[in-house]
């Protein structure tokens, strides 16, 4: 008995008015570091012991109000802020149907604040391993039994006194309470080492399992599981074994016409330009002739190829012979190529091929000016500035 | 037959000391199952099995299998989703309104009814998360920060729904384990078995019926029954709101709120009545759970019962004095359309039957309040089927008529949702007490000091 270190003395009484009788002794004993156990709540035993009011509704308070806080400031931040939206033709800020969330948090984050709070922050749970558990007095109190028990660290404690004051009180049973010997632990138990294991291959097997192969048990392959062929794989219904399939013969991509002179090697090609040469147009024009054409013909079209000698130079836009051409000529070369040049059909489309075009002919029209329609020009520049 | 309303009914009967109280509450968990028990639990196992057949259709082959289709767009799954959330709110009534009113006859009845709150509130969340027949995507429900930098929508119903329904299983969880707590330390002390004793010991925290801990556990119940009440009136409120803030005539009425909650304690009540009624005889509860509580349900059950008939009333009454050709049509096409023989089983179930709760002699007898609930709750269950689908079924357009038929699947969710239940209430009496063993004893007679007074 002397290596154990005592808790408190602890006595059964076996009816609440005993219980309560014995309460106000104690009290008038002046002992303060005393404890009741009793199977339910006993009224008025707050006014016995002299309890203050519990102070618990002050976590209710704050924990609810900063969930309504916490609610409302989010629904404002998320619907008008992060990403605003107008829905049913609300505000961003509708308030009336943001209250029944703001309720509902208020209450969520309340009740878990008071019970959690309550549970550690008053009761210093869980504490499986107090000195009053696993005692006969525990077993008798949670039973049908009332007790009462002064703690042997009370500034007042004395083993006889005490005992001597609950045997007056006709306490039906008095008891030492000891603090448990503590057997020291083990890191290295082989048990404890088993479990580790076990419970690092449960964790590790469970999520492997759920994170790749429960995941993509059908139904819930996320729709990659479809019945039709993919372009790469194998066909079994077709005869050539292809998922991927040619278009019939002769079909026609959806947009596409043909370029029907297509045959024909320097034809006066009745096509005429069906874009207007507005600015618009021509900056498109431009676009397109520095992206695809500027590499070979030079940005001025002059035939000053960029690309050092290593593709034979074109021959200068400004000649008298492409001066001289029809529009639609310039677009068949453009389409089908000429010499060297491939075609460009494909890269360029229609209206840029002749937005091109008028590029050209621009192009043209600044390189070989006449000195009056230098100066009328920048007459048109100067009454336009004036204006 | 003679009962003296002007005094206080004694709450425990046949003078039963605190000892006999632990040991006849205790009696379940103490003993292994017996035959019954294997046989309930096979029944209410296969029901279950049927919806999990039932459901893996449904996820194999999306909702095709279930009889909705245009008009109709809504139809078993919402019904039995209000449905289930309303068997749940009983419980938070009994254990949270009743105890704010002082009611200590609630004692008996409380633990059971929390705990067939939390699990008809899993069987209600069932079905918002199978409706749409991809289960996986539930989690867009939920407002967290997502690739698509996009929020759930913080002003629909179906988002408040969310809020709703999950606070409130999370608050009935919590309440239920707290008011587990003391029980739980009453079954360590008792307990004989180390696995046992280890078990109990951790849910019990280390619970020491320390006054100094009981002074705050009374606190915080009656905190927690303080937010429970307008919790219960809310989640009700915001499942009506799924209805009543759209615009289709038979759910667009401001009545949904109080007429929703008022038939949730109807059905609930009905469900607590008849589940109590086999679980005090099985388990020999009779002199906790009494006729005298069987009897103040059923007076509960005929006033929200009398409330839900107002409430049909006052609905054809608005459609009438509204002037509104649509409303009136709804709601003649209602009792006299192709539904009616859905009507008129939940008027005749929901509104009359009840009405013989008036006669002492019914209320009091086993058998024939055993019929009653049962009625109540087909009644019930048919309110929400009346609501949902007939409104739907005739479209503004009689070119989009339809009349909807449950398909096979349909009945085999319902069927599994009950089986789900009942598995959950029979695993529930073998593993925890049915009864709050530390309320009850609080209850009887000479528990409380003699010169404090009880109740002061």
């Amino acid at each position: 008995m002397k290596d154990k270190k005592l808790f408190g003395l602890a006595a059964l009484f076996s009816t609440p008015d005993e219980l309560v009788h014995a309460v106000e002794k104690v009290r008038e004993a002046g002992y303060e570091k005393y404890d009741v156990h009793t199977p339910y709540p006993i009224h008025g035993m707050d006014n016995t012991m002299n309890l203050k009011p519990s102070k618990l509704g002050y976590i209710t308070l704050s924990f609810g109000l900063s969930g309504a806080a916490f609610a409302l400031l989010f629904m404002y931040w998320a619907m008008s802020k992060d990403y605003p939206m107008i829905i049913g033709g609300k505000p961003f800020f509708a308030l009336p149907a943001f209250i029944p969330i703001t309720f509902e948090v208020t209450v969520l984050f309340a009740t878990l604040a008071t019970v959690i709070g309550m549970l550690t922050f008053f009761f210093k749970f869980p504490s499986n391993n107090h000195p009053l558990h696993d005692t006969p007095y525990m077993k008798a109190v949670s039973g049908d039994k009332y007790g009462i028990c002064i703690e042997a660290d009370d500034k007042a404690f004395g083993l006889e006194k005490i005992k001597s004051l609950f045997k007056e009180l006709h306490s039906t049973d008095v008891s030492e309470i000891y603090f448990p010997v503590l057997e020291p632990v083990n890191l290295f138990d082989g048990k404890f080492l088993a479990l580790l294991v076990v419970v690092a291959l449960l964790t590790s097997g469970v999520t492997y399992l759920s994170l790749n192969k429960l995941l993509y048990v059908s139904p819930f392959t996320w729709m990659m599981t479809q019945d039709k062929d993919n372009v790469q794989t194998k066909s079994t219904f077709f005869a050539d074994g292809f998922g991927m399939r040619r278009p019939v013969e002769g079909t026609v991509a959806r947009g596409f016409i043909p370029y029907e002179y297509k045959g024909l090697i320097a034809p006066i090609v009745p096509l005429s330009n069906p874009l207007l040469p507005t600015t618009a147009v021509l900056n498109q024009g431009k676009k397109r002739f520095l992206t695809y054409c500027s590499p070979c013909h030079g940005n001025f079209g002059e035939g000053d190829s960029r690309l050092r000698g290593q593709f034979p130079n074109p021959p200068s836009l400004h000649s008298e012979k492409v001066r001289g051409w029809a529009d639609g000529n310039i677009y068949h070369v453009i389409s089908i190529g000429q010499n060297v040049m491939p075609s460009y059909a494909s890269q360029i489309s229609r209206d840029d091929r002749w937005a091109i075009i008028h590029y050209i002919r621009a192009l043209q029209k600044a390189k070989n000016a006449s000195p009056t329609e230098i100066s009328e020009a920048k007459k048109e520049n100067s009454a336009n500035v004036a204006k | 037959m003679n009962i003296d309303y002007s005094q206080e009914l004694p709450v425990v009967e046949g003078r039963l000391t605190l000892a006999d109280i632990d040991r006849l509450i205790a009696k379940p968990l103490d003993e292994k199952p017996d035959r019954k028990f294997f046989m309930a639990l096979s029944v209410t196992l296969t029901l279950l099995f049927i919806g999990v057949i039932s459901v893996t259709l449904l996820f194999m082959d999306g909702t095709g299998v279930w009889g909705l289709n245009q008009p109709v767009g809504w139809a078993f799954d919402i019904t039995n989703f209000v449905f289930w959330v309303g068997i749940g709110h009983a419980g938070t009534l009994i254990s949270a309104v009743l105890y704010l009113l002082r009611q200590k006859w609630r004692t008996g009845i409380a633990r059971f009814a929390e705990a067939m709150t939390i699990f008809a509130v899993i069987c209600a969340g069932i079905f918002p998360v199978i409706h749409t027949g991809r289960p996986w995507l539930a989690g867009y429900l939920l407002p967290y920060p997502n690739q698509h930098g996009l929020w759930v929508n913080f002003t629909s119903p179906l988002v408040w729904d969310v809020f709703a329904v999950s606070t409130y299983f999370t608050v009935s969880l919590v309440f239920w384990y707290v008011g587990l707590i003391p029980d739980f330390g009453v079954l360590r002390d008792r307990a004989s078995s180390k696995i046992k004793k280890t078990i109990y010991s951790i849910f019990s925290l280390g619970w020491r019926n320390s006054h100094r801990n009981w002074q705050h556990y009374e606190k915080a119940y009656m905190l927690l029954a303080g937010f429970a009440t307008p919790l219960v009136l809310s989640v009700h409120t915001i499942v009506s709101f799924d209805f009543a803030v759209s615009i289709i005539p038979g759910w667009h009425t401001t009545i949904f709120p109080p007429y929703f909650v008022a038939g949730a304690i109807f059905s609930g009540f009905a469900m607590v009545v008849t589940v109590l009624i086999f679980v005090r005889k099985v388990f020999d509860l009779e002199e906790i759970i009494t006729l005298n509580h069987l009897e103040k349900m059923n007076k509960i059950i005929l006033a929200t019962g009398s409330m839900v008939g107002y409430a049909y009333g006052m609905e054809f009454f608005i459609a009438w004095y509204s002037g509104n050709p649509f409303e009136q049509f709804v709601f003649i096409n209602r009792a006299f359309g192709p539904y009616a023989w859905a009507y008129w089983i939940m008027v005749s179930c929901n509104v009359f039957i009840p009405q013989l709760f008036w006669i002492k002699k019914i209320r009091r007898t086993i058998p024939s309040m055993l019929v009653i609930v049962i009625l109540v709750n087909v009644g019930m269950w048919f309110e929400r089927f009346v609501i949902t689908v007939t409104s739907l079924h005739r479209d503004f357009l009689p070119s989009s008529w339809g009349y909807f038929k449950p398909t096979l699947v349909d009945l085999g969710v319902l069927t599994g949702s009950f089986g789900l239940f009942f598995t959950l209430v029979l695993l529930f009496t073998k593993t925890l007490p049915v009864v709050a063993m530390s309320e009850i004893k609080a209850v009887a007679d000479g528990a409380q000091p003699s010169h404090h007074g009880g109740n002061h």
